[in-house]
């Protein structure tokens, strides 16, 4: 699902973030991204949503090497990865149901099958009875859940996050992951970023360290613990 | 199939009309700022036409001048008085003159030592060498320009008669200055025009600004460029046809306001001369020039900013 191929990145005028990192991602793992702050684990993420361009290497995503996909093409490749951020990027004056339909209104999808599919993904996170409300009023878990729904709903292969548990307490964090080992059974590939060791450990995935830019270990599902920096 | 296609058409078409209202939404929800904007293209755009009309004004004016004017019959040197009271006499009974009035040689030289300053040079003559002369006021019917050339020429063919002149000095000079006028309210209309496309690239750039979050969250979950500018480009679209809309209602108002006083100037002058205002048309062209200007406005701006607004997560 995902090769990358001794991929470095430098951004203009800093330090290389990533520096020729080679790995695989099959298609339908689910896979944690650690390592400490500034090791690269955005950097990776945002290649693989074609938000940079690696410096050198080779980025593989769904069979496509993305140096092949040109700016024009950028939204079309988008489309078919579902994302899910720490701040989750929901559109504060628009209701549940709105933010939801975003990526399905977008590919011009119509009106009955949108909403059809849009109930689907917020039933699926357990928000059904407040499709209707703001963003605003819902507490910080149901705003990352109501993120995943739009990360979710249009149905993509392959579900990249960048700690998407980065604000919430324990428990809230247990039920996110939870949502998306759902997700994971039913065929969707996961790469998500986080920082909280604890919780990867629980679950017992697949765990990628990045340390400063470069792959540092790579354990397969309950493998070791990762050494401190 | 073919019904499939219709559908996937009107749902289009749908999406199309629904943005666009979507757009005129967008903008009564912050009514202040949007008057602002389209009071501003509105006066912008009601400059150049109001000029226009004040050039068609005055072309029709001066059309009304002609046919007024006066014309003079040079006739051949050696000619009488006697045989020039017969012409004028005959001149007067033809349809189109109102008036023939006979200026003598020796009337004309007695002018000419009044008003010259060359009477005692005009002493040293031996005889007048002026001819006599028929001034010639057409009938101030509404005569179109063929005929008083018709008229001139006419003139021209009658026996004794040497030169035939209008005195069309001044109104040549009225109509150079009518064409520089004209010239200069298309070179108005384009900076006027650039101004409006400032006008609403600046709004739409504002806009732009106030959504980016918005705007990035969209490209992010895979909007096209074109997908985003859609409403940006409604949002001018609507700039553009308000500010038409006034600039029409700005240019009948002046109008009206100016309708009162301008025959009763006419009236002053036994004319019964009526303030054009805009032709269907020329309001038709407003509408449709603001609409354009907005529309293009706002795709230069949208264009522009949409490009370097990546985003971040
Ligand atoms: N846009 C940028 N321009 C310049 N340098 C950047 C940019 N983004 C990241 N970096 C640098 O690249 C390195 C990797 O950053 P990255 O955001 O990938 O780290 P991270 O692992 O996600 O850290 P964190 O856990 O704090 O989110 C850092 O040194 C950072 O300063
Ligand atoms: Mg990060």
């Amino acid at each position: 699902m995902i090769r990358l191929e001794r991929v470095s990145k430098r951004y203009p005028g800093g330090s290389e973030a990533l520096s020729e990192l080679t790995l695989t991602i099959e298609k339908g793992e689910m896979v944690f991204l650690t390592g400490h702050s500034g090791a690269g684990k955005s950097t990776l993420l945002k290649l693989l949503a074609l938000i940079e361009r690696p410096t050198r290497g080779q980025v593989i995503v769904n069979g496509q090497n993305t140096a092949k996909v040109s700016r024009r093409k950028i939204p079309a490749y988008r489309q078919r990865i579902g994302m899910a951020f720490q701040d989750h990027k929901l559109l504060l004056d628009r209701t549940v149901f709105d933010n939801v339909a975003l990526p399905l209104v977008i590919a011009g999808m119509g009106r009955r099958e949108t909403a059809r599919r849009v109930r689907a993904a917020i039933d699926q996170v357990g928000l059904l009875s407040k499709e209707k409300l703001l963003p605003m009023t819902l507490s910080t878990g149901e705003q990352q859940r109501v993120g995943i729904a739009r990360a979710v709903v249009s149905k993509p292969d392959l579900l990249i996050a960048d700690e998407p548990t980065g604000n919430l307490d324990p428990e809230l964090s247990l039920e996110i992951m939870n949502l998306f080992s759902r997700f994971n059974e039913v065929g969707v590939t996961l790469l998500i970023a986080s920082h909280d060791i604890e919780l990867i450990r629980h679950l017992g995935r697949r765990r990628i360290s990045l340390h400063e830019g470069r792959l540092q270990d790579d354990s397969e599902a309950g493998g070791e613990i990762c050494r401190a920096d | 199939m073919q019904s499939r296609l219709a559908s996937r058409f009107f749902g289009y078409l749908l999406r199309h009309l629904q943005n666009l209202l979507g757009a005129l939404g967008g903008l009564w929800r912050q009514p202040l700022a949007s008057l602002m904007t389209v009071s501003v293209i509105g006066i912008a755009l009601s400059m150049p036409a109001g000029l226009h009309l004040m050039v068609e004004n005055g072309r029709a004016l001066s059309g009304g001048w002609e046919s007024t004017l006066e014309w003079s019959v040079y006739l051949q040197p050696g000619v009488s008085e006697s045989r020039a009271e017969a012409l004028a006499e005959e001149l007067r009974r033809r349809p189109g003159i109102d008036q023939v009035t006979v200026i003598t040689a020796d009337q004309a030289l007695d002018e000419f030592r009044a008003g010259s300053g060359f009477s005692e040079a005009l002493e040293l003559l031996a005889n007048n060498p002026l001819p006599n002369v028929l001034v010639i006021q057409p009938s101030a019917s509404d005569e179109s320009a063929g005929q008083t050339t018709r008229l001139a020429d006419e003139l021209e063919r009658l026996g004794d008669v040497d030169l035939v002149q209008l005195d069309t000095a001044w109104v040549q000079r009225f109509h150079a200055i009518l064409d520089t006028a004209r010239r200069a309210v298309t070179l108005a209309s384009i900076v006027l025009a650039l101004g409006v496309l400032l006008i609403v690239g600046n709004t739409i750039r504002l806009d732009i600004l106030n959504r980016r979050q918005e705007i990035e969250v969209a490209k992010l979950v895979g909007a096209s460029d074109a997908f985003i500018r859609r409403p940006f480009l409604y949002h001018g679209l609507w700039y553009g046809i308000g500010g038409g809309i006034l600039a029409v209602a700005l240019v009948q108002l002046i109008g009206f306001l100016l309708k009162e006083p301008v025959s009763r100037v006419a009236g002053l002058y036994g004319s019964d001369y009526r303030l054009l205002s805009l032709a269907p048309g020329e309001a038709g062209l407003l509408l449709l020039a603001g609409a354009v200007l907005g529309w293009l406005g706002s795709w230069i701006a949208a264009s522009r900013h949409l490009r370097d607004m990546d985003p971040e997560f």
